[in-house]
């Protein structure tokens, strides 16, 4: 294991209670906090356990987005990756254009690893990683919540509906993480001052041979329908009295 | 006219539920004409009851022994070969779907919508983002194949009744050895699955231990309900990960859902939205799962559920 590459993707909060714009075009994002996608951390903290376990692999952070995607990344190489990539671009990036992007990467970085998160919590598209492995002709494995390396080959546990399931993949393949495989570190200061000597590189989009495209069009943003408040209950006798009248008991 | 390729979902037994909503999001397609893809290593059980489904036209079964585990590396070449031939491929939004229809996209060369929850037209779709909070109409170009997943608890199961045409495709494709199946572990039970349940019962961290959790499962069973829980609950190891409900779990829409010390975090109530009836039980009556409760009852749910057992028996 020589080189691991992690996709980290800046994201609204996850404590922010996103609002929508009056005039249907999208969030309101002026202002809000931004923060590392959830799930790029557990993918960042397991290249960093793979690492300290002895491989000694270089950790490769990389994005796609705005300049200030700059900022994730620092937090990326505050909690422990030796370097950074961001691809530039003001367009907002869809998957596809997601999965091409970091497949343009892998073709100059050759990582014999891509860890990423299994979903963006803002487009909650759960499609980069599949289609990266697609477009790279390497397997995938999603949902990972136990990864074990040996030699040339990952042996992963996926989360499933139906419970758990197994897998192996030879590498260098893309393994997509969720919330059960480790919990991220926290980033102590002393870290972050070293952070800042660490290299980022920013490319555009252009310059690794890829379009951005328009896959989809965003007609419109809605919020969804609200509940209506309901009923309190005084005790467990009225709240049995409530459901049978309504028929569910 | 709309041709659309439904991925089956399928254990080799059984058709998953989740196919007969694939079809109903179909059918809301004007002039759709349906077929359903069985991938296995013997198909010929599931492709009867996919067959019965009403407003299927086709069941394609590719049986190979390769197939006999959903593996997406060896399942998408297969299905993007079969796409050729069709306008739309939809795979339900369940871990199958979610796993494998992004691949078959990508082999496509074309975008994929993730978890349509309404159809506006052959290409114009509503989906969730933001973890439901902010809804998207989203327009894809119609000279390319639209490739979906289909938000499971948007639609209702397509019912029986039809009798499509059953046909064997072989398809002459080699396929990668680098991905295998080592094995499952399911935590399948007698009780009803989470996903499909009229009724569901859901603990949050406040169970405090997986013995506890037994509270819910007596309560579960005594009216036939599923039981789910918030992720404090599954990263502490009180339940297991296929009992997640929320934005990253299970997303369901049962009749009523029982929400017993779960404090009504954003990324719960994403995945309850479409609950008919929610009850909620907390001790604290500012939990902000009050604000979406149909029903709620500030208690100590160490007292309640118990009561509440007793009281539905009697
Ligand atoms: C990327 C990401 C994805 C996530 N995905 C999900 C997801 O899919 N599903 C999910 O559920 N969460 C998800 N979460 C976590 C979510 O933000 C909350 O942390 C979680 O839902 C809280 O679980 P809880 O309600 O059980 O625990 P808490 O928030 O701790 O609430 C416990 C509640 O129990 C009550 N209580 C305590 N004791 C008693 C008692 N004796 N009787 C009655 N009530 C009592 C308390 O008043 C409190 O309201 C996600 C978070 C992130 C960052
Ligand atoms: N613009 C981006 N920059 C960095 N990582 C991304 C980007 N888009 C997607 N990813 C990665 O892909 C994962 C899945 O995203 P998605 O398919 O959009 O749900 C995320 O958790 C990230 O790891």
């Amino acid at each position: 294991m020589k080189k691991i590459m992690v996709c980290i993707k800046r994201v609204v909060d996850y404590n922010v209670r996103v609002r929508v714009k009056a005039d249907g075009s999208g969030v309101m994002l002026d202002g809000v906090k931004m923060s590392v996608n959830p799930f790029d951390e557990i993918a960042l903290e397991e290249a960093l356990r793979i690492k300290e376990r002895g491989t000694n692999a270089e950790i490769l952070a990389v994005a796609i987005g705005v300049a200030e995607a700059q900022q994730q990344l620092r937090t990326a190489l505050a909690m422990g990756a030796d370097r950074a990539i961001l691809v530039q671009t003001e367009q907002p990036v869809e998957p596809l254009t997601a999965a091409q992007t970091f497949l343009a990467l892998a073709r100059r970085e050759n990582p014999d690893l891509i860890l990423l998160g299994k979903q963006a919590i803002d487009d909650d598209a759960n499609q980069t990683g599949q289609m990266l492995a697609a477009l790279w002709d390497r397997p995938q494995a999603t949902y990972a919540s136990k990864l074990a390396i040996d030699g040339g080959k990952a042996t992963v546990t996926r989360e499933v509906d139906a419970g758990l399931e197994t897998i192996e993949v030879d590498l260098p393949a893309v393994v997509s993480v969720d919330l059960r495989l480790n919990e991220p570190r926290y980033v102590k200061l002393p870290d972050i001052m070293k952070a800042k000597k660490k290299p980022l590189d920013v490319v555009s989009l252009e310059s690794l041979g890829v379009a951005a495209a328009v896959w989809l069009k965003a007609v419109k943003t809605e919020p969804p329908p609200q509940r209506q408040k309901g009923i309190m209950v005084k005790d467990v006798a009225e709240l049995v009295g409530v459901l049978k009248s309504k028929g569910l008991i | 006219m709309s041709k659309i390729l439904i991925l089956g979902e399928h254990d080799g037994t059984t058709l998953n539920p989740s196919t007969h909503k694939c079809v109903t999001c179909a059918k809301a397609i004007a002039g759709a004409q349906i077929t359903v893809a069985l991938l296995g290593s013997d198909t010929a059980a599931v492709a009867a009851q996919a067959a019965a489904i009403q407003g299927v036209e086709r069941v394609l079964r590719v049986d190979r022994p390769e197939n006999a585990h959903p593996l997406a590396a060896l399942y998408a070449p297969q299905i993007a070969a079969l796409a050729a031939d069709y306008s739309h491929v939809f795979g339900p939004s369940t871990s199958f779907g979610k796993d494998l229809t992004p691949r078959v996209a990508a082999l496509l060369g074309v975008p994929q919508v993730s978890d349509l929850m309404a159809v506006e037209g052959a290409y114009r779709f509503r989906r969730p983002t933001y973890a439901g909070n902010a809804i998207v109409t989203v327009e894809a170009e119609p000279s390319r194949i639209l490739v979906a997943t289909v938000r499971v608890a948007s639609f209702e199961a397509a019912p029986n009744g039809g009798s499509a045409a059953i046909s064997a495709r072989t398809l002459d494709i080699a396929l990668p050895a680098h991905t295998r199946y080592v094995g499952a572990r399911s935590g399948s039970t007698d009780r009803p699955d989470l996903q499909t349940a009229a009724r569901v019962v859901s603990g949050g961290r406040a169970l405090g231990s997986a013995e506890n959790f037994k509270l819910l499962f007596s309560l579960a069973d005594k009216i036939g309900a599923a039981v789910g829980a918030s992720r404090a609950a599954v990263d502490a190891g009180y339940a297991p990960n296929e009992m997640q409900v929320g934005q990253t779990g299970k997303i369901i829409s049962p009749e009523m859902y029982i929400a017993v010390g779960i404090s009504g975090a954003i990324q719960h109530l994403t995945g309850i939205k479409d609950a008919r009836t929610i009850v909620a039980i907390n001790k604290d009556g500012e939990a902000p799962i009050f604000e979406v409760a149909d029903v709620g009852l500030v208690a100590d749910l160490f007292q309640a559920v118990p009561e509440l057992e007793r009281l539905i028996g009697a």
